[in-house]
């Protein structure tokens, strides 16, 4: 059997575990595939999060994706680090940087075990802050120019490419560079309020080759997290696995230990069980129903009869069910033009089962400005036809 | 010539078993590896108790015919820093 199949089937504890310690965060991307914002008051404890670490060193999870949230405003969070890195669970944690001082910078590059990645949406203010909110591009680059000051060595700049940065991809290159650092590049997902924007953000066709053939070239200095399998239907494999690792190798830990099949799939339909109600997180991974199910044999649905279904394995799950789209049937974003046809027509986007947003707006929301193509309607306009203007008129 | 070389399992690594044969992680680099056969894993755990990997690959029970795709193998473990020579060789060489 190859290792791939290996993979479907599943294995004994994930290989790559996502433990979103908080729902709160100091900024409001726009795009933010957990809907973050506010604390969840059910947020689990320090003694509850020690015991999660406890059962991780004891699977052989050895190294855990930290994120949130802004997971460094958690009170505890340097504590937990400490603890996970004590417990053989090596830690990598997603920033978006406002709480890398330098003092902290140096506790960073003084311990093995923790890599530390800085979220970047756009290589200029202008683009990043448009879907991060302002202020946060010079937040991330002052992060980056603390750690690279109190020399911690090889951080990651974490991107997920939009419309608005694909253009960008060799300036995100020479920024990593000049901060010794590894750019990581990933997928926008249609999750959380990322399915409020993706048809704004998501990239073009023209820009998926675009992508594509950067990543060929760039290959192996610039790191993916396998996220771009479904570009593999251009012709060659990126590096990687290239196959849905979602309740298989993958799985998401939210902060009230809810667990989910995989970190962009935050939703009731792929939710596994909780760890304080179920057992633990061993018995979720081990036993639950759903996890069976994305581990059993899957049928390709319409993508079978395409030839480059072997390369592809139909896309991401998460991308089709925000979307609207059949899980059985082509990526939103099939780069074949396959799911083109069902994109246009009628389809229910699923409504979202959690939202830890901020319920009124704060100074960092992001302000996705855009020129009005059609003049504004007032409210107490009575006419039924306010705002119609026939063709040729 | 690895083969005749002695090695042993790195100490900033772990391995995981698996269906297939393990996880190995290293702590340090934070590479994650997949030993791919199960006689692969037995030759890592095994490497520091033969005098080298030749004798190893032997207790292990590995075909003579497919040494050298388990020296390629090792090779690439090594680069990763997943094996190490053994210092009690190097001293010895010395």
């Amino acid at each position: 059997m190859r290792l791939v199949e290996h993979f479907e089937q599943g294995l004994d504890a994930p290989i790559c575990l996502t433990w979103e310690l908080t729902y709160a965060c100091n900024l409001e991307c726009a795009h933010c595939l957990s809907s973050s914002g506010r604390r969840d008051p059910r947020e689990l404890t320090t003694e509850q999060c020690e015991a999660v670490i406890d059962e991780l060193q004891r699977m052989q999870v050895f190294y855990v994706n930290i994120g949130g949230g802004e997971p460094t405003i958690r009170p505890d969070f340097w504590h937990l680090l400490e603890y996970a890195v004590a417990h053989q669970v090596g830690v990598k944690f997603s920033t978006n940087g406002v709480r890398i001082t330098p003092e902290r910078a140096r506790f960073l590059a003084s311990t093995d075990y923790v890599d530390v990645q800085i979220s970047l949406d756009g290589a200029t203010a202008e683009v990043n802050d448009y879907v991060r909110g302002p202020g946060s591009f010079d937040t991330a680059l002052l992060a980056l120019q603390n750690l690279q000051d109190a020399g911690f060595r090889d951080a990651k700049i974490s991107v997920v490419c939009t419309r608005q940065n694909i253009g960008q991809l060799d300036e995100f290159k020479a920024i990593a560079d000049r901060y010794g650092a590894t750019l990581r590049l990933t997928r926008l997902r249609p999750s959380g309020r990322g399915a409020d924007v993706w048809d704004e953000l998501h990239p073009l066709p023209e820009q998926q080759r675009e992508l594509y053939d950067w990543l060929l070239a760039h290959g192996d200095g610039v790191l993916t997290g396998d996220s771009f399998f479904h570009l593999a239907a251009f012709g060659e494999a990126l590096p990687g696995l290239n196959l849905c690792g979602a309740g298989r190798v993958v799985c998401l830990i939210d902060p009230v230990g809810d667990v989910y099949a995989c970190p962009f799939a935050i939703h009731d339909q792929f939710h596994a069980g909780n760890l304080l109600t179920d057992g633990g997180f061993r018995q979720v991974w081990q036993t639950s129903p759903l996890f069976a199910e994305l581990r059993s044999p899957q049928t390709g649905g319409a993508c079978t009869k395409c030839a480059h279904y072997d390369a592809c394995r139909g896309g991401c799950m998460a991308a089709k069910f925000f979307t609207g789209l059949p899980l059985d049937g082509p990526d939103p974003e099939c780069v074949q033009g396959h799911s083109e046809l069902a994109l246009a027509g009628a389809r229910t986007i699923p409504a979202a089962s959690q939202d830890h947003s901020k319920a009124t707006p704060t100074r960092n929301q992001p302000v996705m400005l855009k020129l009005m193509t059609r003049p504004p309607v007032s409210d107490c306009a009575e006419s039924p036809l306010a705002g119609f203007v026939p063709d040729g008129g | 010539m690895i083969l005749d070389e002695a090695w042993r399992l790195s100490p900033s690594v772990a391995l995981r078993p698996e269906p297939f044969g393990a996880l190995a992680y290293h702590f340090g680099n934070r590479k994650l590896t997949f030993l791919k056969t199960p006689a692969l894993v037995r030759v890592v755990e095994q490497l520091a108790d033969h005098a080298d990997v030749r004798a190893t690959l032997r207790a292990v029970g590995v075909p003579e015919a497919q040494h050298d795709a388990y020296a390629a193998a090792l090779e690439g473990l090594a680069d990763a820093d997943m094996i190490r020579p053994r210092a009690d060789a190097i001293e010895e060489a010395s």
